[in-house]
């Protein structure tokens, strides 16, 4: 498959990163290790701190196939096998020598910048990461939103924590000045970024879709979700992607698939959870050769959703980005998440929605039978229901998972025929 | 006469489905053929065709003017006699695989000879007795009927001979698969009912004419469907081949047209599938990553207290005071159970609470899968146990009271009703068949 302008662009733009962080011992550049729902990039850039995330490197150690030795060397250091496989995929990938994606080294964190939103986990995580490294740790205690609204005091709870907690810390580890100024200029380019990562995501809205909004958006929101947002690097790259996927439009093409260009669209459908990464392309390869595209995910919103209007706003800096770290799908509640979906079903004229139910993520997967059930009473569309894991290897059985998607598509369609076939 | 087939490969056993270009049930058929999906799916095949000739049969005597008392004789007589004639076409393919596995012993090789053709000779003699008018057998598979009739006569020869009990049984084991594994072995309709026509005396009258009237019958398939956890390996193309979840629903509909809940507890995977009026499914959940409570828990219990899987629900249902076992988990219910009997348990008392076992996780499915709806229908391989029939009107009971509730005798082949159902529209599609309505 030959690559997009945009895919070697993210690639260059990856590689140039981990350049960065093995050469930090060197070059005495500082990193930050944080998460990616409530990531504070715009504020570690500005400090110039480098960041790096766990998740990130989980997934992509799943991808390269190692989180089954990873994971093993964790259960052996006590942690049992019901514990979050990103968690358990870090550690192993820590005891290893902490070997990043391309195969590089990865510096120790000079802090540890903890934002907690949704995700309990997040906590233990790095009180583990604190006990192996003993460097610093900011905690910014986001509060979780029960009933979909972000009230003043809320935002004032987490913009109170940002001045007396974490740009202290920040100022101290980086031993630089706390620049608004400089916070402000990436927060603008935040913005940019963010307007023409809507406009791609919203392009699944077209018929076909150009974009597989699930297993190709992965990649779209790689950028923003990581390092890059709040760069200039990232404002290219989505521009760039913005115009490949009108070229797409224009040429009435399909989205992407592990085989080239879906030449028939036959099932548009939501996506509630995250991908399975050990068998990433297998998984896919289950919706493509179904024709069944991916319309709207909420996963591709776990690091900001921005579709729902909400855009860092460099005018109020420390409250927008308390909005952000508000407003992160991890951290909805129930009621708002279900909307979420029903909305995506009706709006993106999707003929069902599934949901990938995470083992190893109780917070995530706490639900999502209720979520389910909700979401087919106000949308009228038939929900399905699969079981895997993040970066697991052992929890992905692909010969259910594949029997229960053919099921469910073949039931979509029966519902489409209505009752012929 | 045009037809079409829908199989159900599953993990334990395959089942097909004949229907006329009516839609109406021509003919069931069952095998316990698993190595080879596709010498399973032609062994069912060829039984539902046998069976569907015995229905045209039966047709055919209704229209000469026989009474209903003289059609059950004889069609139960033909019946028998035709089963007593494929037994023994099957022991002649066991009897020459017994004595080419005794060959290749290195040890005991011609005790062995000796023991097998004791064996095989006896069970021949048998045959008449086995398919007597009157007698009930355990099972229709060849595998438990010659299997269990080995074993007893294993133990006399094995003494005799001064071979080891093991050896003789192991001999069996290896050979069986090839009886199995043979579309062959089960012989031809036309030979088998000649025999059994001219064994019931009935050769040269109206009998004999109308019997052989319907083995020159040509049956020509229009369609077929194939379902199940085996279905990627049926020689069938990819768009001939449906989900057993679609299938179970449609053929649980046309069997019970009021459900709106199935429950299918099959060899490896439980299903709870929502359907609406016209048998669509809407909803369902199925086990996820394990499939602990599964028929094949039964299997592996039945195995590990030397029972045959039939014999376990009538067991269980002698409890008279269940044990209360929680886990699902196949080996750990193994170890609950060897422990259960170690402290002197009653084996029908820990089978009765393995059953409850199974079905309560059923329960948890059939809630994620929105609950239940009155009519509910239990399907699959399980639904002919009737301990765990049991264990489920309990709980159904229990968690939802009064609700009609549906079990066929034919349950079993539920997935393979719904895949023919399907055949049977895309043949009328083409035009095959008539319109369906």
């Amino acid at each position: 498959m030959s690559k997009d302008a945009s895919q070697v662009r993210q690639k260059d733009m990856i590689a140039r990163h981990f350049d960065r962080l093995a050469a930090a011992p060197d070059t005495g550049e500082k990193t930050a290790y944080t998460f990616v729902p409530g990531n504070l990039t715009e504020l570690l850039l500005s400090f110039d701190l480098l960041p790096v995330l766990p998740e990130i490197n989980a997934l992509q150690s799943a991808m390269r196939g190692k989180t089954a030795e990873y994971i093993a060397l964790a259960e052996k250091l006590g942690h049992s096998e019901d514990v979050c496989t990103y968690v358990k995929s870090d550690i192993g990938m820590m005891k290893s020598g902490n070997i990043g994606p391309t195969g590089q080294r990865l510096p120790e964190p000079d802090v540890l910048l903890l934002s907690y939103t949704g995700c309990f986990t997040f906590l233990k995580w790095f009180e583990l990461l604190r006990e192996e490294y003993h460097c610093p740790m900011a905690m910014l205690h986001v509060p979780y939103q029960p009933d979909g609204r972000i009230t003043p005091a809320m935002r004032d709870y987490v913009v109170k924590q940002l001045k007396d907690e974490v740009i202290p810390t920040l100022e101290r580890v980086s031993g630089r000045k706390y620049d608004e100024d400089k916070l402000k200029a990436h927060l603008t380019l935040a913005a940019q970024a963010e307007d023409d990562l809507v406009w791609v995501l919203q392009s699944a809205k077209h018929r076909p879709s150009p974009i597989d909004a699930y297993f190709g958006a992965v990649y779209y929101v790689g950028p923003i979700f990581s390092a890059f947002r709040g760069t200039e690097a990232a404002v290219e790259y989505y521009r760039t992607l913005r115009s490949e996927i009108e070229e797409r439009i224009r040429e009435g093409k399909g989205p992407v698939t592990p085989d080239g260009d879906m030449e028939q669209e036959r099932f548009r459908v939501v996506v509630e959870g995250p991908p399975n990464w050990t068998s990433f392309r297998q998984f896919w390869k289950m919706f493509s050769d179904e024709g069944a595209v991916a319309v709207a995910s909420t996963y591709t919103k776990v690091g900001g959703v921005y579709d729902q209007g909400f855009r860092h706003d460099p005018s109020r800096p420390l409250e927008t980005l308390a909005e952000y770290c508000l407003g992160c799908y991890t951290n909805l509640g129930l009621p708002t998440r279900i909307n979420l979906l029903a909305q995506y079903v009706k709006e993106y004229e999707a003929d069902g929605f599934l949901i990938n139910s995470v083992k190893s993520c109780n917070s995530f997967s706490a639900g999502q039978l209720h979520i389910l059930r909700e979401v087919e009473r106000l949308s009228g569309k038939p929900g399905g229901f699969i079981e895997s894991d993040l970066v697991d290897p052992r929890y992905f059985s692909a010969a259910n998972i594949k029997n229960r998607l053919e099921s469910y598509f073949q039931m979509l369609e029966q519902k489409r025929l209505g009752g012929a076939a | 006469m045009n037809y079409t087939v829908g199989v159900d490969l599953g993990s334990t056993t395959t089942k097909a489905v004949v229907l006329n270009d009516h839609g109406a049930v021509m003919g069931r058929g069952i095998t316990n053929s698993r190595s080879n999906y596709e010498v399973a799916c032609t062994v069912a095949m060829n039984e539902a065709l046998i069976n569907t000739r015995f229905s045209l049969l039966r047709a055919e005597l209704v229209s000469a003017g026989l009474s209903d008392a003289e059609l059950d004789h004889w069609i139960r007589a033909l019946e028998r006699l035709f089963r007593a004639e494929q037994y023994r076409s099957q022991l002649v393919v066991l009897t020459r695989e017994l004595h080419r596995f005794a060959r290749r012993m290195l040890i005991g090789g011609a005790a062995l000879k000796t023991a097998v053709t004791s064996i095989t000779t006896k069970m021949a003699d048998e045959v008449p007795e086995l398919y007597a008018e009157g007698t009930t057998r355990k099972s229709d598979f060849f595998r438990d009927l010659a299997g269990s009739r080995y074993m007893k006569l294993a133990e006399t020869e094995a003494g005799e001979q001064r071979l080891g009990f093991d050896q003789v049984v192991g001999l069996f084991d290896k050979s069986i698969l090839d009886v199995e594994n043979s579309a062959e072995a089960g012989g031809r309709f036309e030979d088998h009912m000649a025999a059994a026509v001219a064994a019931a005396g009935a050769a040269d009258g109206a009998l004999g004419q109308a019997v052989a009237r319907i083995a020159a019958l040509e049956l020509v398939q229009v369609g077929s469907v194939g379902t199940g956890y085996g279905r990627q390996r049926l020689p069938f193309p990819e768009a001939q081949i449906k989900s057993e979840i679609l299938c179970h629903g449609l053929g649980a509909h046309a069997m019970f047209p009021r459900t709106r809940t199935v429950l299918d507890i099959g060899g490896q995977d439980t299903k709870a599938i929502q359907i609406d009026e016209q048998g669509i499914v809407t909803s369902f959940q199925m086990n996820d990553r394990c499939a602990a409570g599964c028929g094949r828990y039964l299997g592996y219990i039945a195995d590990e207290m030397s029972l045959g899987l039939h014999e376990l629900g009538p067991l269980a249902c002698q409890s008279t005071s269940p044990v209360r076992i929680n886990s699902t988990c196949t080996v750990f219910a193994g170890a609950e159970l060897r422990e259960r009997l170690s402290l002197g348990e009653k084996r029908e008392d820990i089978l009765a609470g393995l059953h409850r076992a199974i079905i309560l996780r059923a329960m948890s499915l059939i809630a994620r899968s929105g609950g239940i709806s009155n009519e509910f229908t239990f399907t699959g391989g399980v639904a002919k146990n009737p301990a765990a029939v049991n264990a489920l009107r309990e709980l159904l009971a229990e968690n939802y009271g009064d609700l009609d509730i549906n079990i066929s005798d034919d349950s079993i082949y539920t997935g393979a009703l719904g895949a023919a159902l399907f055949a049977m529209r895309d043949a009328s599609r083409l035009g095959a068949v008539p319109a369906v309505h």
